[in-house]
């Protein structure tokens, strides 16, 4: 389509709802065909004007219409409503210390607010469809580049700017302006250092250390292996005076499972055991998720994030799943008042893999 | 003398009531009486010898020495017996992956009576008390801290249980009574786990029944609570419920008017 011309944008409304006859039945959801098919409109002054249409002035079914009226402003009393019972709901429903009231006033405040809403948008989208003319209308862009004396006036408005500024003339200011520019500009690359600090050897080391005690994690008691003593029992540890460190508690969770005399295998550190009680970390080596599904009829630890499976028995060696690399065993002994101690951190990092670990 | 025919209707009547309010007076004080009588009630023994033999014997041998196909039963304790005949896991019908938790087969009475019998081949836990299992004065929040670091990996935060490995699962907590939770954890029942009373005490594990059994009166705010097993069906109520109704809203406004030309 040429665009210029005598075929402009002269679309009356017979003729565009001719072509519309002609095109193929328009899909529900997609947009109508476009009339003109230019992008960028038509430069020169020839063009003329777009025809004044002709708007219907009233919808034919007078009585569809006073239906359609009554129904959109019913919405929009709702919304009204809804809105005011928004603010209604949060000056009556009070939150306080509660979680379950907080759950309440939420379920108000957001019922309340999505009628007003959809009320609103409803009414709005009734109105258009109902009432409104549907009548597609173009118009053409105007030229994109200025004319050419606007564009010769604004080089001659800067020169003149430029000349009697004496940006040109005085270089120790525009120098000085320009460095007094430069560090602004690198002051944002500076911030970016509170992404760090770097995690140094963190990732490499828990808090566990030789002497420190085993405690049962949330009633922090210490554990003689005699008190642990039904084959097939797991409970989660902490270290000792850790239980409000929750960061050093993310890395250092272990859970220790009491197994029955033999069962325990090469490649277990058997050095670390206590009377066949085994310490793992509870982090597991894919992506850091709690490990705790230890199911005492095949010895199996799963994690609940991806179904990495270890085998207990074994040194938790990997048997299925997107781990690869065993849980880490914590070097474990008694202290001289006969409960379970670490013997030393972790020899290995634990939790997820990362570049520079090897 | 001649009996009027109501009199004997009024017999059985009041043999049944008999029979009724001492079953109920066994029974309000049972429990104690029951952990104190397991090895000194030679009937309740002999009863469950019986039922023993009857309907356990196939599996798990005569003297519950245990068979190819049943594991012994010696020193499993009646807090075991207790927990597989009341959730009526056993006795099982065939064998799965998991015994699925159905109606119970034997009564209370029958229960313990097994359970007795199977105490006194080999000790172990015993069925605990109406007092150890009361969640009377328990700390739910201290339970919850429990449940969560080491049975909600399993089980689901709020206890609506959740998939192991081979078709093994851990069941929901929904209808578990007290005593039923309380011998699960002292005897581990199929691939769960131990939790002895050295490392979980007594009354630790009423903190941890009191949590489980609170979180099943916990309101759903909202009005659904979609299995409370979190992201997964709220996601997909999200996306098909919700994207599903954006798309037909889209669709409805977009749509041409029907003409009225």
């Amino acid at each position: 389509m040429s665009g210029t011309g005598e075929h402009g944008p002269d679309v009356s409304l017979p003729e565009g709802a001719e072509e519309r006859s002609r095109a193929p039945h328009r899909v529900i959801g997609t947009p109508p065909p476009a009339e003109e098919r230019t992008l960028l409109g038509t430069a020169g002054a020839d063009t003329p004007p777009p025809a004044p249409r002709e708007l219907p002035a009233d919808p034919e079914d007078m009585a569809g219409a006073k239906r359609a009226e009554r129904i959109v402003a019913a919405l929009f009393i709702l919304s009204m409503l809804a809105g005011i019972g928004f603010i209604a709901a949060y000056i009556g429903l009070p939150v306080g210390h509660s979680l379950v009231r907080v759950l309440r006033s939420n379920l108000a405040l957001g019922t309340s607010m999505g009628v007003a809403f959809l009320a609103l948008a409803v009414g709005a989208v009734i109105w258009v469809r109902r009432l409104m003319p549907d009548v597609e209308r173009t118009e053409d862009r105007h030229p994109m580049r200025s004319p050419e004396p606007d564009r010769e006036a604004f080089v001659e408005t800067f020169r003149e700017g430029a000349d009697t500024s004496q940006f040109v003339k005085r270089p120790i200011l525009r120098r000085t302006l320009i460095a007094a520019s430069i560090p602004l500009g690198l002051a944002p690359i500076v911030l970016f250092r509170d992404l760090g600090p770097l995690p140094g050897t963190t990732l490499r080391h828990t808090v566990w250390r030789k002497g420190l005690r085993l405690t049962i994690a949330a009633t922090n008691t210490p554990i003689r292996p005699a008190d642990f003593d039904s084959p097939g029992g797991m409970i989660t540890v902490i270290p000792e005076g850790y239980q409000d460190n929750d960061d050093e508690i993310a890395k250092a969770a272990v859970i220790i499972i009491k197994f029955e005399p033999g069962q325990l295998k090469h490649p277990t550190n058997l050095n670390w055991t206590v009377d066949n009680i085994v310490a793992y970390s509870k982090i597991c080596t894919h992506v850091g998720c709690p490990v705790a599904l230890y199911e005492q009829t095949t010895h199996h630890i799963l994690c609940p994030c991806h179904q990495s499976t270890f085998d207990a028995t074994q040194g938790a060696t990997v048997l299925f799943g997107p781990a690869n690399r065993p849980l880490p065993q914590l070097p474990m002994g008694t202290d001289s008042e006969g409960y379970l101690v670490a013997l030393s951190d972790f020899k290995e990092p634990v939790g997820p893999s990362f570049w520079e670990r090897g | 003398m001649r009996r009027r025919p109501i009199a004997g209707y009024a017999v059985v009547l009041l043999g049944l009531i008999g029979i009724g309010g001492t079953y109920a007076a066994l029974t309000a004080h049972g429990s104690p009486a029951s952990a104190a009588g397991n090895a000194a009630n030679p009937q309740q023994i002999a009863q469950g010898r019986t039922l023993f033999v009857q309907n356990c014997s196939s599996c798990h041998g005569l003297m519950a020495q245990g068979t190819a196909t049943g594991p012994s039963l010696i020193g499993v304790g009646a807090a075991a017996v207790y927990f597989q005949v009341s959730t009526g896991r056993m006795p099982a019908k065939e064998l799965e992956a998991e015994m699925a938790r159905k109606p119970p087969v034997f009564n209370d009475e029958q229960t313990r009576a097994i359970a007795a019998y199977i105490q006194a081949l080999g000790g172990g836990p015993a069925i605990p008390s109406a007092a150890q299992v009361s969640t009377a004065g328990a700390d739910p929040g201290l339970g919850q801290e429990l449940f969560t670091e080491n049975c909600s990996q399993c089980h689901n935060f709020v206890g609506a249980g959740g998939a192991l490995t081979y078709g093994k699962y851990a069941p929901a907590l929904t209808a578990s009574t007290p005593t039923q939770i309380y011998t699960a954890m002292q005897t581990g029942p199929e691939a769960m786990p131990v939790f002895n009373d050295g490392t979980i005490t007594p009354s630790q594990k009423r903190d941890i029944i009191a949590y489980v059994t609170q979180t099943r009166s916990e309101p759903n705010p909202g009005g659904f609570s979609l299995g409370r097993i979190g992201p997964v069906t709220e996601g997909l109520v999200a996306w098909i419920g919700g994207i599903g109704a954006l798309i037909l809203a889209s669709m409805w406004i977009t749509a041409k008017r029907r003409s009225h030309r």
